[in-house]
């Protein structure tokens, strides 16, 4: 590790945040108080330059509101007191400019009247859709984000580490680094780097070229943490290029003194092993699986026949692992049985969605914790740990975990951390039952209800609002929005095999909503009349990208090609710091029979003697990644936010719960 | 897991008779040399369930069973024998010993099962859907000889019994209707509410009901209280739950409504719909939800699921409660389902003892048991049998499908086809004996013919 890093000798210095040319300099009085605010990039850049979605564009009496209201606090980073800041109310949680009320309150009816009117007139193109856009970036970005945004002219120091993707600025003049609002990070090179040369390669799909978008993907993921480095630490010791700096600690007190950084240094090196990820298992590497599978508490045995691009995923002979599993239920002894069910639960597929995911496991946990007394001569904090670590390995050997119970996962386990010494084993236990029940209302329930107040106000009479799958916030909105009276129609989306939306529409046409129901291969079709599209999220990662169900691309992609908003919901909690480029690093494979066979159709089971052909690859994604270019607008518990984002809440409030 | 497990070992029972006897009760007729509970108590104990009651009818018969379990697994299983009275039922046994119940589930085996089915698998269905019941269901065993050998075209008139008729749902986890015992030759009546609920129903007349069930104890309990009535699991309390399963009567569900109502702030219990919402949606619905979600009433309506586990077709499991099944038990154990015998089978596919003694020309064919100590004279021919510990069997006899217990003597000459011949029986010279079952100490006189009788000392 360290002897790569060496190699990247200069590291990189960027300014980051909303800053105009000439602002920068402002900074450093404000620096010490806040480091958090002056070292972040809030927005990334490339996406919003060419395709801000209608819904974005406020009207022009509002625009120089919002220059003003950037230009004075150019950072879309709320109070340090607003890091606590309760979540009940409905309009809290503003994110910088992107005041709702405000900004996107008004711009929405005549966001549809100037271009997703015309579409219906067939007369769209991309001329005419870029010429648009050009002219809504002449008269937003103009004045306040010329420097920020402007690609070409911008000088590299800058542009924000965030260029990742579409301009990796490799090396920095050197004086750049004394600037005191500078976050050191050299990690970013690296991920640069190798993403950007292994880009051209993509076609090809080797093994290796997998291995290094992982590896770019790590970094940017450490470099994502990079954000949240203290001041403390960056100023007192600016730039060396010690290891040490490269990849940093949850922000300690800011005020640590000099004199002892030694020590400081020792801990936050600690600290740091336990941030970085275990880098994720490659289930092509035999070896290594073999490993896995000794451990294993359900019988995995491999699928045969798996796609040669996804080989790294795990797949498993889906008919064999409950039966086996079922059949050890009594000889699971250190298994609690509500880890069990719910284990259960989700390898038979009974519980899935994200929220529902991630409640259960929660629940599961606190019977777990009810029940848990500390063996003799073991510490709780220790012991529990570990136990909640073997359930978490036995619940991923169920369903790999998605990124929203991994966030959920490290709330609980630092809550069992962060136990005061002096806790008794039943006020631990009952303290940390009261964290489980109030992670679920604060950050899933209260949650979905600031995400459907919000969302409720883009909701017009005559609306008609398409969504895909099925998302419990989504149709939580849509029967909120029918029970304040509105008139709208809802176009649900559903695609085989799993056909979630018909659960959807059963109960949406039962509460006396209007409904269409079409397959995803007509969505083309129905996308003319379709006004909004209200997508869910299995999680939002920190470039704006929305890893949900496989197809929620294809649905925001038709969408932004007619121009209709596309409005993602999700918690915050979903949020994830980890960049993703494609959706073939990370991934899930479901069953490949589910493809093949039609339920209850025997007739339409063309492929049945195939399935064991060796010249026949079954591929059941389940999830995709929607480039964030493609959403016009993030609805979270936060507010409503553009993609670009992401980084923000996640730098600002990513850590809220650890320091609860 | 939080489950306890009851094995009912039955006592004396009636089909079997002349069979079983006071010193034999029906736990420990011999399968292949072995008691049949052993099958029961091993088949539990390779799940790591160590922690037993076996409930047995009958003074006598407790002790009896006591004392071989006693023997046979001291130090591996702990097992607490209870006595009830006879003629209870499986229901009233429960009800006699509802006080020792006191984990979350029951799971209720049957002692006369001879099955490979892990019950796990059932305890695990269970849990996972929080049922009230769940029952295994199992193929129907195609009773009489099934090789199409010796036995000649008599297992072609025979047709299958049917034990039960079951309904399912669609995805066959759900138990809809299940007519036992008599009701099973009579009109199938299915209930409108279930079937509109449901929409559509598997009717399967090829399963039957092992007798292993997995029950909630506190329903339960809860049933067995408040209908005295019941007398058997499988007749009463099953059907009784499986048609009440939209209208439940038993209260669990009701308990815990009055508390939030009283107790609780109106916002957490909201945030609590909330959340119990969006677990329903997010889970694929069993009918049960859809049927009471789907009118949108505000009052919950009471269901409680009943599930069933089908054990695939793989597996054995076969109940030995007639004398057929008896004989067909022991054919399997030491033929087709050899590996629950926990022998090992010689070359030949049979097992003869070392000590056991034959004479010249005499054979002993495939899917054969010949125990410690007998003896046998020339020319015999033993064909899937079992012959118990220290017979002794004279020149030219012929043994075929049949099964023979400890301590017989059979005299020179002697046919026996089919048959069950029970322990110190004696078979005098030149009897011929077909599908008959001979009683412990009974004397077949020579040269006497018996087909399809019972012979047993009065």
């Amino acid at each position: 590790m360290d002897a790569r890093r060496a190699t990247t000798t200069i590291p990189r210095v960027r300014h980051v945040g909303f800053f105009t040319p000439n602002a920068p300099p402002a900074q450093p009085s404000r620096t010490h108080s806040f480091p958090l605010d002056s070292s972040s990039p809030p927005l990334s850049n490339s996406p919003v330059n060419n395709s801000l979605s209608p819904v974005m564009i406020p009207p022009s009496r509002h625009l120089s509101d919002n220059l003003v209201h950037r230009a004075t606090s150019p950072l879309p980073v709320p109070e340090p007191s607003a890091f606590r800041r309760p979540i009940h109310s409905h309009h809290v949680a503003v994110v910088g400019s992107y005041n709702p009320t405000e900004s996107l309150l008004g711009s929405s009816p005549p966001l549809a009247s100037p271009s997703s009117r015309v579409i219906g007139d067939g007369e769209f193109s991309e001329e005419s859709s870029a010429g648009w856009f050009r002219r809504s970036n002449s008269a937003k970005f103009a004045s306040s984000f010329s420097g920020a945004f402007d690609l070409t002219s911008v000088k590299s120091s800058e542009t924000g580490g965030f260029h990742l993707v579409k301009k990796p600025v490799v090396a920095q003049p050197k004086e750049e680094k004394s600037g005191a609002a500078a976050v050191v990070e050299p990690q970013i090179n690296k991920g640069l780097s190798s993403s950007s040369s292994t880009k051209p390669l993509k076609e090809k799909t080797t093994k290796a070229e997998r291995r290094a978008l992982q590896e770019a993907q790590r970094a940017a993921k450490a470099a994502a943490k990079d954000m949240t480095v203290s001041v403390g630490v960056s100023t007192s010791k600016p730039v060396k290029h010690q290891p040490a700096q490269k990849k940093d600690a949850p922000p300690p007190a800011s005020s640590i003194a000099v004199s002892d950084r030694k020590g400081v240094e020792r801990s936050m090196e600690k600290e740091r092993r336990k941030d970085i990820p275990a880098p994720r298992m490659q289930f092509d590497d035999k070896s290594r699986v073999e490993k896995a599978k000794k451990r294993a508490v359900v019988n995995q045995s491999e699928a045969r026949n798996r796609v040669e691009l996804f080989r790294h995923l795990p797949q498993y002979e889906h008919g064999t692992q409950l039966p086996d599993l079922e059949a050890k239920f009594f000889q699971l002894d250190p298994m609690h049985p509500a880890v069990y069910k719910v284990g259960l639960q989700y390898l038979a597929g009974d519980i899935s969605g994200g929220n529902a995911r991630c409640i259960a496991m929660l629940q599961a946990f606190q019977e777990v914790i009810k029940d848990y007394s500390t063996p003799p001569e073991k510490s709780l904090t220790r012991d529990l740990t570990a136990k909640i670590s073997s359930f978490v390995s036995f619940f991923t050997e169920c369903r790999p975990l998605s990124m929203s119970m991994g966030n959920t996962i490290r709330f609980l386990k630092s809550r069992i951390a962060k136990l005061p010494l002096t806790f008794s084993e039943s006020e631990a236990k009952a303290s940390l039952c009261a964290d489980i029940d109030r992670f679920i209302n604060e950050k899933i329930v209260l949650a979905d209800n600031v995400i459907i107040q919000h969302a409720v106000t883009k909701i017009m009479d005559g609306d008609v609002l398409l969504t895909y799958g099925s998302s419990c916030v989504v149709e939580m909105i849509l029967l909120y929005a029918h029970e304040l009276g509105k008139q709208f129609r809802v176009v649900i989306v559903d695609s085989r095999p799993k056909l979630k939306g018909q659960a959807l529409l059963r109960r949406l046409v039962g509460k006396g909503l209007s409904c269409t129901y079409t397959h995803i291969n007509a969505v083309s079709y129905i996308m003319h009349e379709v006004t909004r599209v209200f997508l869910g999220s299995s999680s939002v990662l920190s470039n704006g990208t929305v890893y949900s169900r496989v197809g929620t691309a294809c649905v925001a992609m038709v969408a932004h090609a007619f121009h209709v908003p596309v409005l993602i919901c999700c918690e915050a909690y979903k949020f994830h710091e980890r960049v993703l480029l494609d959706s073939i690093c990370s991934n899930e494979l479901g069953d490949p029979d589910a493809l093949s066979k039609v339920p209850g159709r025997m007739d339409i089971n063309y492929l049945d003697d195939l399935t064991n052909k060796d010249n026949m690859q079954l591929l059941n994604l389940m999830y995709d990644a929607t480039p964030s270019e493609y959403v016009s607008m993030i609805i979270t518990d936060y507010g409503m936010i553009p993609p670009t984002s992401v980084p923000v809440i996640v730098r600002e409030y990513g850590r809220e719960y650890l320091w609860i | 897991m939080d489950f306890q497990v009851v094995v009912l070992a039955g006592g004396t029972s009636k089909n079997l008779l002349p069979l079983v006897s006071k010193e034999v009760p029906k736990a420990l007729l011999p399968v292949a040399n072995r008691p049949v509970l052993s099958y029961v108590l091993e088949q539990l104990e390779l799940s790591n369930l160590k922690d037993l009651i076996v409930v047995v009818e009958g003074e006598d018969a407790a002790i009896h069973v006591g004392g071989w379990i006693s023997n046979a697994y001291v130090d591996r299983l702990h097992v607490e024998v209870a006595t009830v009275h006879e003629e209870v039922g499986t229901a009233g046994a429960l009800r006699a010993i509802a006080h020792h119940l006191t984990a979350n589930d029951i799971l209720v085996v049957s002692g006369d099962l001879v099955f490979d089915v892990p019950p796990g698998a059932l305890a695990a269905a269970h849990r996972k859907h929080n049922a009230v019941v769940t029952t295994m269901l199992c193929p129907a065993p195609i009773s009489g000889p099934t090789e199409s050998g010796s036995s000649g075209g008599k297992d072609k008139i025979k047709k299958p019994r049917r034990y039960n008729i079951i309904g399912l749902d669609p995805s066959k986890q759900f138990l809809l209707h299940i007519a036992t015992g008599a009701e099973v030759e009579k009109d199938i009546r299915i209930q409108k509410s279930i079937l509109r609920a449901v929409g559509q129903m598997e009717i399967r007349a090829d399963l039957m009901d092992a007798h292993m069930y997995a029950f909630k104890r506190s329903v339960l309990q809860e049933v067995l209280d408040e209908k005295d009535e019941f007398q058997s699991l499988k007749d009463d309390v099953l059907p009784y739950l499986v048609r009440s399963q939209l209208k439940s009567e038993v209260l669990f569900n009701g308990v815990p409504q009055t508390e939030e109502n009283g107790n609780e702030k109106v916002s957490s219990q909201n945030n609590q719909a909330v959340v119990s919402r969006i677990m329903a949606n997010a889970s694929t619905p069993s009918f049960h939800e859809l049927s009471s979600g789907y009118n949108g009433s505000t009052h919950v309506r009471r269901i409680h699921k009943c599930c069933a586990y089908i054990a695939s077709e793989s597996r054995y499991c076969q109940r030995l409660n007639s004398i057929q099944a008896f004989s067909d038990i022991n054919r399997d154990v030491i033929g087709d389902a050899s590996h629950l015998s926990g022998y090992s089978f010689s070359a030949h596919n049979n097992i003869i003892h070392p000590s056991a003694q034959l004479g010249t020309r005499t054979t002993v064919g495939p899917h054969c048991m010949l125990w410690e100590g007998s003896q046998m004279g020339d020319k015999c021919s033993v064909k899937r049998s079992v012959i118990g510990r220290h017979c002794r069997i004279g020149s030219n006899v012929k043994v075929v499908n049949s099964v023979v217990m400890n301590h017989v003597t059979i005299g020179d000459g002697c046919s026996i086809h089919g048959s069950v011949i029970c322990s110190n029986a004696q078979l005098q010279e030149r009897a011929v004996l077909k599908d008959c079952q001979v009683g412990a100490g009974f004397v077949v006189t020579a040269g006497s013919e018996h087909k399809g009788e019972s012979l047993a000392r009065k």
